[in-house]
């Protein structure tokens, strides 16, 4: 709470001496940390405090602060009007959000875990994905879901599932993957701000890391476009898409890479609906070798899709079959020697760069 | 006329209470109605300015009666007023009596009537009086819808159109329970409710348009036919999907209550939406969040071929109400003028005391469940005419407006022949005008279309260039 208050009268001194932002970024020095936690909190806070049509909604997340205290303090300052703790039924307050849009309300839904959206996916798509069009433009569902999705630690297979493919696949519909404070924050605030529905994957495990943040991303008006990737990392000899904690590996990998001499490019895609084909295949142009990470099921994952928008875009420049880590095929096991083989780990992903450079290394378990 | 209509509503006024809350325990019986009485002859509403109308309504207090503890004694008989425990939930008497309660009341809830089946007032009835220009307007508005599903239903038939939904003996339910609210009202339908926006405005070309799915549809070329929604009549477009609206209307009315505006949203479901999770989460997070919500169940007996003793095993739909912490009641459907009192009545609480009401009407669908369906198959013609000649609620309303002098067999054939003549118009006008461009395909997907729509659009473009063989020239670009 304390470090809230701190970034927020940061960010009011900062809008008051605003003019020469240039100037700014020379301060350095002034290079602060944030948890992904508190770049939602923060987020949520700021434009719940500049809209009063922004309200939240989910299990917990009033008097219990929010299951995983994402939505810390949020209650004692706007109260129970705007910061609602629902029945558990999340067909029903996902229903009751998605009427809220329709007439004209911005709630932010939030899932315990998108596992749980599946009792919900109904008005997800069909309520809201599709509504602006099926009424001709009549309907619009300024809406956020949002949530922890794909992997935990040492949940099971009902806690792991990751929904990222499921829900990109849905015309009308973005979808946004978070990895940083910075992405957290900048594309949360994009994510309530805009006018279509918007599923906001964020990671469990990702919300106690510390990420340094710039004044910039401070500022409440800092906003992430949707639909740009960030690179990462840049490099020259192979590709490497990922996203949410998949990117921390993959940074990872290219670090244990650049020690063998391959340069990696690191692709932090952000955005999985709508996708940054235009960022990914000039990549991919560069460096002609392409490795796709994501921890969740391989079929009609993410990483298919990618591969396919490469091949039908940049097929000429490719100097090796484009290379897919995903998770295992099985539900998640528990015990914890199993689940983290069932996930991609930073080895992995090595060797698979190793191999799209034609290093020959021996497939990871065979 | 208006001599006339004073001495109806004289004659109201002098019955027992207009309108009161019972409490039920286990067992229903004919209890003491003790209320405030209040009839309200509503002023002459101006249905294109519907605002002017609001404040000169007086407003109504419908008053609870005081929960009955005889009643609660005669089922369990040795209950001490000193035997109270306190759990989560407040306190409850208990007793040492094991007893359950029983899975069905004794008698059925009964249902609020007002006009018999002649289309005479019943002794001792009350209701919301309507002024002869209401009346007139509910009257011939049942007789539009009636005639626009009997000539859309042909029109499939013909091959016209692909599909089409008849709402045939829910004439009042529609027409009645849209009379009695107000343009600001959200509807959230299901899909048997196109009278709801008849009477809002919606224009037979402009529901012959959305059938026909052609360039003057409102809704450019989306949906299947029936599948309606105007912004400007507050009428969400319809879904296919059973009961999901239901949610959605508590979510809208919660959005009006924080708003502050005064209207309610109100909700249209049939006895097989009401087995849907959605229904069970609605209501509850209704009460829990005190929406102004209206309920309204068409309970018509079927389920496509499902009739309700495979749908469910309770008392219909309104005892449910209860269980939820929702008020209450069952209405005979097919009578306009009770449709139209419990729906005002529902309203005036469901927005002054920000509370959640369940109406649950009683009718019978005599048509099919849609064009792709064959009720013959599953039920007896026998059933299917009965309902459809003896039990009409258009005819049933028209003996009513008729003894009150405000209508005649004349103004009969004048309408009938002239809202025929102004459909089949509409129709044929429909079938002419060109299909939605190419372009309805890719907009409305996002609010801004997206750049990977753009080119898919620019490539279908140059396909139907490259290939106009391909392309029926009869599609416009």
């Amino acid at each position: 709470m304390l470090g809230i208050i701190r970034q927020k009268a940061f960010a009011q001194s900062l809008q008051r001496i605003r003019p020469a932002t240039s100037a700014w970024r020379g301060y350095s020095s002034a290079a602060k940390e944030m948890t992904v936690r508190e770049a939602l909190n923060s987020a949520l806070d700021e434009e719940m405090s500049a809209d009063p049509k922004v309200f939240l909604m989910g299990e917990e997340v009033g008097e219990y602060q929010g299951a995983y205290k994402i939505s810390k303090g949020l209650l004692e300052k706007y109260g129970p009007e705007r910061v609602l703790d629902t029945p558990i039924t999340e067909a029903g307050f996902t229903g009751i959000g998605v009427g809220a849009a329709y007439y004209g309300l911005k709630p932010v839904v939030e899932f315990m875990t998108f596992n749980f959206s599946m009792q919900a996916i109904d008005h997800i798509i069909n309520s809201a994905a599709k509504s602006n069009y099926m009424s001709a433009g009549q309907i619009s569902v300024p809406i956020v879901f949002r949530g922890p999705n794909g992997a935990a630690a040492g949940v099971g297979a009902q806690h792991s599932h990751c929904y990222a493919s499921w829900y990109a696949s849905c015309p009308g519909l973005k979808v946004l993957a978070p990895y940083s404070s910075e992405d957290a924050r900048g594309l949360l605030k994009a994510a309530i701000r805009d006018p279509d529905p918007v599923v906001f994957l964020e990671n469990e495990l990702l919300y106690g890391e510390s990420f340094p943040v710039s004044a910039e991303v401070l500022d409440s008006s800092f906003c992430l476009p949707i639909g740009k990737a960030k690179i990462e990392r840049e490099g020259k000899d192979v590709t490497i898409t990922a996203f949410s904690k998949m990117v921390g590996y993959a940074l990872k990998a290219a670090e244990i890479l650049a020690k063998e001499g391959i340069s990696a490019e690191v692709i932090n895609l952000r955005s999985i609906r709508p996708l940054d084909r235009p960022t990914i295949n000039a990549s991919v142009r560069k460096t002609n070798r392409l490795v796709t990470v994501e921890e969740g099921f391989p079929q009609h994952g993410v990483g298919a899709e990618i591969c396919a928008s490469v091949i039908e875009d940049s097929f000429g420049y490719l100097d090796a079959p484009v290379e897919r880590i995903a998770g295992a095929d099985v539900p998640m096991p528990y015990a914890a020697n199993l689940e983290r083989m069932a996930v991609p780990q930073v080895e992995d992903i090595a060797r698979a760069a190793k191999r799209a450079c034609y290093r020959s290394v021996p497939m990871a378990a065979v | 006329m208006a001599m006339r209509m004073r001495n109806v509503a004289n004659h109201v006024k002098s019955r027992m209470g207009l309108l009161s809350v019972t409490n039920h325990g286990a067992s229903f019986s004919s209890s003491t109605h003790i209320g405030k009485f209040l009839a309200i002859s509503p002023p002459v509403r101006d249905f294109k300015n519907p605002d002017a109308n609001f404040s000169k309504i007086a407003t109504c207090r419908f008053e609870s009666t005081k929960a009955d503890s005889g009643r609660l004694g005669s089922q369990y008989s040795s209950i001490d007023s000193n035997q109270v425990l306190d759990f989560p939930g407040g306190k409850v008497a208990f007793t040492p009596e094991m007893k359950f309660l029983s899975e069905s009341l004794k008698e059925r809830i009964p249902c609020y009537r007002v006009l018999d089946d002649n289309g005479q007032l019943i002794e001792d009835s009350n209701f919301v009086g309507v002024s002869s220009e209401i009346a007139r307007k509910i009257y011939s508005d049942m007789v539009t819808l009636q005639t626009m599903d009997t000539i859309f239903y042909e029109a499939q038939r013909q091959g016209r159109i692909s599909f089409y939904v008849t709402a045939i003996g829910e004439e009042a339910i529609n027409i009645a329970s849209a009379a009695a609210l107000t343009i600001d009202d959200l509807v959230v339908p299901q899909y048997r409710e196109p009278g709801v926006l008849l009477w809002r405005g919606f224009t037979l070309q402009e529901f012959a348009d959305q059938c026909f799915s052609n360039r003057g549809d409102s809704c450019k070329g989306r949906q299947m036919p029936a599948h309606y929604g105007s912004k400007k009549h507050n009428y969400f477009t319809v879904a296919s999907t059973i009961a999901s609206q239901l949610p959605h209307a508590v979510g809208a009315a919660y959005s009006l209550k924080m708003d502050g505006k005064d209207a309610c949203a109100v909700t249209y479901f049939g006895d097989g939406g009401s087995s849907e999770g959605d229904f069970h989460a609605a209501l509850n997070f209704a009460a829990v969040m005190e929406a102004p919500v209206i309920f309204i169940c068409r309970n018509n007996g079927w389920a496509i071929s499902t009739p309700i003793s495979d749908q469910f095993r309770s008392d219909g739909v309104v005892v449910r109400g209860q269980a939820y912490g929702v008020r209450s009641i069952r209405v005979d459907g097919n009578d306009a003028l009770a449709m139209y009192s419990a729906v005002y009545a529902a309203r005036q609480m469901a927005i002054s005391e920000h509370r959640p009401i369940l109406v649950e009407a009683l009718t019978y669908r005599v048509g099919h469940h849609t064009t792709s369906d064959d009720s013959t198959k599953y039920r007896s013609v026998d059933e299917i005419e009965r309902w459809r000649l003896a039990r009409d609620p258009v005819t049933r309303f028209q003996k009513w407006i008729e003894n009150n002098g405000w209508w005649s067999s004349e103004a009969e054939s004048e309408l009938r022949s002239s809202v025929r003549k102004q459909l089949l118009n509409a129709i044929q006008v429909a079938e002419r005008v060109e299909k939605p461009p190419v372009a309805n395909i890719f907009s409305d997907v996002y609010d801004i279309p997206p750049s990977n729509l753009f080119e898919q659009e620019k490539w279908l473009r140059e396909a139907i260039k490259r290939h106009p063989q391909d392309y029926p020239s009869v599609f416009p670009l």
